[in-house]
């Protein structure tokens, strides 16, 4: 800038006085640059004139120019001399410098601009920067602020923490004292109850012992007479054997449980295993599509392969009936393993389905949904066609079964008849054969009554035989007879029976009056009853047997009194059988 | 049977007609039936004598006195042949026989709630024991009274012991301060020992199911613990909480209803049925919407034996379902269904509840809470019967007969028999 100065200044004017003056403004120049610049850069043209006029004048213009012609050469310039000694001025060099000093202006000025351009530029930069500055020294200062802040939340929340913690293990302390204290009581408690109870047993043995000597003279029990055992049982002795059976018994219980229990445990766990092998078989049958989709997960392909065959060798080993360890574990352990295999499945469906309502739709999909619509309606139309042919049906039957009212009527009223003559038919054979029974009986007591006759008939001729015999006998032999009589008494030993009852029946006949009668048929069929019931213990059996026997005569007696009616006769077979 | 002061009535139970009349010393305390039921045994605890009555034979007597020694307890063997009667203080228990007039004794048996317990087929007997601050249990064989197996138990106080309907384990558990349940087996094994907590108040009640399978008890936490009879642990916990949210459980509420009674039938002066019509109130059941919360009660924190805790349980006959009472929520019914270990039904009665029993042979409930009213549940719905008659009838207890078919209901100083009749199929 001082260059600019000391050059135009000088052109402008050539006033020796100036140049001190303009020197020292040189010199000042470097000092207040900028400002006096900017200020002289727009000064009017009249100070500019004037200004330049002030450096030469017409009294000095050898000397400014000598001037001038120095300061151009030692600028560099070639002097604006003429070449030849003198005073005379070179106008083409001198045009050639003023214009060398022109573009240098230019130039000058140029830069000028520039470096002004950047200073501002610069100073602008500045003045951001010191803004930024002022505003990062700003937010330095509230986060270190805040920092301080939170430091000593920090610090109050530590202390409230080791203030809690302090206040729980106070807490836990005091449980555990208190817990102790309990624990502490309780045993003093116990140990008095204890101390009681003994002296409380020790009044107790006492009036046990008290008790058990006053001997109360009524009878501690009274029983009427004694009763029988519930199960009909006799009391049996306390010896070793009824301990033994005891023992015996009670084992068997507790084992009879214990294999109840056993049995309901198998069934449980085969139940399970069988749940689980199903559960295997229907994970397996879920997982093959798996295999369809390749290009996920090819290394799912080979687990799979490998898992199937592991399957298959322990389905064929017929899993359920081995019960050891590490089969139970093979069978938990693989099922776990299939199980985790259908969740990442089912897993990967669902991303798949996420992705495909939110992204385009999968072809599939759609396919599949439409045969699912298809097939909706076939069997929607099958169930229609299902229902007109129940329908039909229907009324099918109602026609049969109103049409054909009367025919099963008929046919109802048909077999009613056929039964009905079925009956008949059996009421007249009843008929017949109860008349036959009829006759039979009939005859069976006419011929009954015929041997009788005959009997009393044939008695009577015996009797008066013996009589005969005896006393032709009598007549002939009187001590001979002992043996005979008595021989012949035995043999004829029913003979006299009948002897007797028939005299005792010739001898009143009104003693068998009709009150007799009825109590023999009682008796009588007290002996059939008898007779029949032989299950009777064997001490029981005497006087039953002496009832018979005296019964017999009576029976006897009355059975020719009741020749008319059946049941004489009935009395009497049963009576020859019991004869011996 | 029945007995009213000193008398002992029999009826027939179908027809309620009296068959027999009995004079006996003094005052009935207790009234029991032989398990063939043909005989009768009446204690009467103060004078400390037992009378046997037979139905068979009206003449026979049978007396027994136990003297000084004084009679606390009596009950039938299970043959119905012999007769134990525990004596004052529990010093010992006398085993009469009725077929041989022959005592037996039983030395220091056990002064708790039940001591004595029979097995369902009668075969077995256990006792529980206490000799120096020791507990005991005895297992005798009924047919000759032969000590079969004697052992010691862990616990610090037996409080009870109960056969399993099997026969083959015995269930014994211990006071309320400790919550020990033992598991023996007919030979004196010890099975399992199982226990849920340490020290809050323990088991309130226990039922076996019919089946033997699962041992439920009910404890002073309101929950119910089921064991299984496998392994015999627990396979699930019941709970009975106040408020009842699950959307698959029926509660049933019993709601008053209003008598009605028509105008036109009011008549002056008022016959005895309109009376006691117009004062009873009817009741039905209403089905509430879930979520219900029922009517809690916080027991008094320094009694003893607090009114907390599952303190009644029933399995049902089928083994399907299960009944508990929460003596915290007094008026309600919780009932389980075991084959899916929920919670099924829920009756909120009106009052605190007394007593409810299973029918032998279906899976019927009937509840009783002192009103004149009996509740019947099945799994079809349920039912509320009016007991009909004069006055007030304040059912206490019920008992089912072994058919099925009709009901005891005892009140204070009466009783009525229900009939159920069967659905004609």
């Amino acid at each position: 800038m001082g260059d600019w100065k000391t050059i135009t200044v000088p052109v402008l004017s050539s006033d020796s006085k100036n140049i001190p003056p303009y020197t020292s403004e040189r010199k000042r120049s470097p000092t207040s640059m900028s400002s006096q610049v900017l200020h002289l850069s727009l000064p009017s043209s009249k100070s500019m004139h004037s200004f330049f006029s002030a450096f030469c004048t017409e009294e000095n213009i050898e000397q400014s120019i000598s001037y001038i012609d120095r300061e151009l050469t030692t600028l560099g310039f070639p002097s604006i001399y003429a070449e030849s000694k003198g005073k005379e001025l070179n106008l083409v060099s001198m045009v050639n410098c003023m214009n060398e000093l022109l573009v240098l202006q230019h130039k000058n000025l140029r830069a000028q601009e520039e470096i002004e351009i950047q200073h501002l530029k610069l100073g602008s930069d500045m003045d951001h920067l010191q803004n930024c500055y002022a505003k990062l020294k700003e937010q330095l200062e509230l986060s270190k602020r805040e920092i301080v802040g939170l430091q000593e939340r920090d610090r109050q929340l530590q202390s409230k923490n080791r203030n809690l913690h302090q206040l729980l293990k106070n807490e836990k302390d005091e449980v555990q004292k208190l817990q102790n204290v309990i624990s502490s009581r309780a045993t003093q408690y116990n140990h008095d109850m204890k101390r009681k109870e003994r002296e409380y047993n020790k009044l107790k043995e006492r009036l046990h012992q008290l008790v058990m000597n006053k001997k109360d003279k009524k009878l501690a029990m009274e029983v009427l007479n004694y009763v029988g055992r519930a199960d009909g049982k006799r009391g049996a002795w306390r010896t070793d054997k009824t301990e033994a059976r005891n023992e015996e018994e009670m084992y068997k219980v507790l084992l009879s449980d214990y294999e109840q229990r056993q049995k309901q445990l198998l069934l449980e766990n085969t139940e399970l295993k069988k749940v689980l092998q199903q559960m295997k078989k229907d994970i397996i049958s879920l997982l093959p599509p798996q295999k369809q989709k390749p290009k996920e997960r090819p290394e799912d392909g080979l687990v799979l392969s490998d898992q199937e065959e592991d399957i298959g060798e322990l389905n064929k080993e017929n899993m359920w009936e081995l019960s050891c360890e590490t089969v139970r574990e093979q069978l938990t352990n693989s099922i776990r393993k299939q199980w985790r295999m259908l969740k990442n499945h089912v897993e990967k469906l669902d991303n798949q389905v996420s992705r495909g309502h939110s992204g385009t739709l999968n072809e599939k999909d759609v396919i599949s949904r439409e045969d699912h619509e298809l097939e909706t309606e076939k069997l929607e139309l099958e169930i229609q066609q299902c229902k007109e042919m129940i329908r039909t049906q229907q009324q099918l039957l109602q026609q049969q079964l109103t049409c054909d009212d009367d025919t099963t009527l008929l046919l109802q009223d048909c077999y009613l008849l056929e039964e009905r003559e079925r009956l008949q038919e059996e009421w007249r054979l009843f008929r017949e054969q109860k008349k036959n029974f009829e006759k039979e009986r009939k005859s069976f007591t006419e011929a009954a009554i015929r041997l009788g006759l005959e009997r009393k008939a044939f008695e009577e001729d015996r009797g008066a035989w013996l009589k005969h015999q005896f006393l032709s006998m009598t007549a002939d032999c009187k001590s001979e007879n002992l043996t005979t009589p008595s021989a012949f008494l035995r043999s004829s030993d029913p003979d006299i029976r009948l002897v007797r009852s028939v005299s005792r029946q010739r001898r009143p006949p009104s003693v068998l009056s009709p009150t007799v009668s009825p109590e023999p048929c009682q008796i009588s069929q007290y002996i059939a009853q008898n007779s029949v019931a032989s299950e009777k213990p064997a001490a029981d059996n005497m006087p039953n047997l002496w009832v018979e026997s005296d019964d017999k005569e009576e029976t006897e007696e009355c059975t020719k009194s009741w020749e008319d009616s059946g049941l004489g006769t009935l009395c009497r077979n049963l009576h020859m059988e019991q004869l011996p | 049977a029945s007995c009213v002061q000193h008398r002992l009535v029999v009826r027939d139970a179908s027809s309620l007609q009296i068959l027999q009349l009995y004079t006996c010393l003094d005052q009935i305390q207790h009234l029991e039936w032989s398990s063939d039921s043909l005989f009768i045994l009446c204690a009467m605890y103060k004078r400390g004598i037992v009378q046997v009555w037979s139905l068979e034979q009206p003449d026979w007597r049978c007396k027994i006195d136990e003297g000084s020694a004084g009679l606390v307890a009596s009950c039938w063997s299970p043959d119905g042949r012999h007769i134990l009667n525990t004596t004052e203080f529990h010093l010992r228990i006398t085993v009469w026989s009725l077929c041989t007039k022959s005592v037996s004794y039983i030395k220091y048996p056990k002064a708790c709630q039940q001591g004595v317990a029979f097995t369902k087929d009668g075969r077995y007997m256990a006792v529980a024991e206490r000799r120096d601050c020791k507990d005991f249990i005895s297992i005798f064989v009924c047919r000759n009274w032969q000590l079969l197996r004697h052992f010691d138990t862990e616990t610090q106080d037996l409080f009870g012991i109960e056969w399993a309907p099997n026969g083959c384990v015995l269930a014994a558990w211990d006071t309320c301060l400790e919550y020990k349940v033992l598991l023996y087996s007919l030979d004196g094994r010890l099975l399992s020992s199982y226990r849920a907590y340490q020290w809050p108040l323990g088991i309130k009640s226990i039922a076996w199911s019919p089946s033997s399978q699962f041992l439920a008890i009910g404890s002073f936490d309101e929950k119910v613990r089921i064991l299984n009879h496998v392994t015999w642990r627990k396979i699930t916990e019941l709970e009975h909480p106040a408020t009842i949210t699950s959307k698959k459980t029926i509660v049933y509420k019993e709601v008053e209803k209003s008598p009605t009674v028509g105008t036109e039938r009011l008549s002056f002066p008022p016959t005895r049925a309109l009376a006691s019509s117009l004062f009873s109130t009817q009741s039905k059941y209403d089905i509430s919407q879930v979520p219900v919360s029922l009517q809690y009660i916080k027991p008094v924190a320094d009694r003893a034996n607090p009114k907390v805790g599952v303190g009644m349980l029933a399995f049902s006959a089928d083994n399907c379902f299960l009944a508990t009472k929460n003596d915290n929520i007094p008026n309600a019914v919780w009932i389980w269904d075991i084959r899916k270990l929920k919670l099924a039904v829920v009756l909120e009665q009106l009052c605190t509840i007394q007593c409810f029993q299973w029918d032998p042979c279906q899976p019927r409930l009937a509840v009783c809470t002192g009103s004149s009213r009996v509740y019947l549940w099945s799994p079809a719905g349920c039912v509320v019967v009016q007991v009909p008659g004069e006055g007030d009838f304040q059912i206490m207890s019920l008992s089912w007969h072994s058919s099925g078919d009709s009901m005891l209901l005892l009140s204070k100083d009466n009783f009525c028999v229900c009939y159920l009749e069967r659905e004609e199929v």
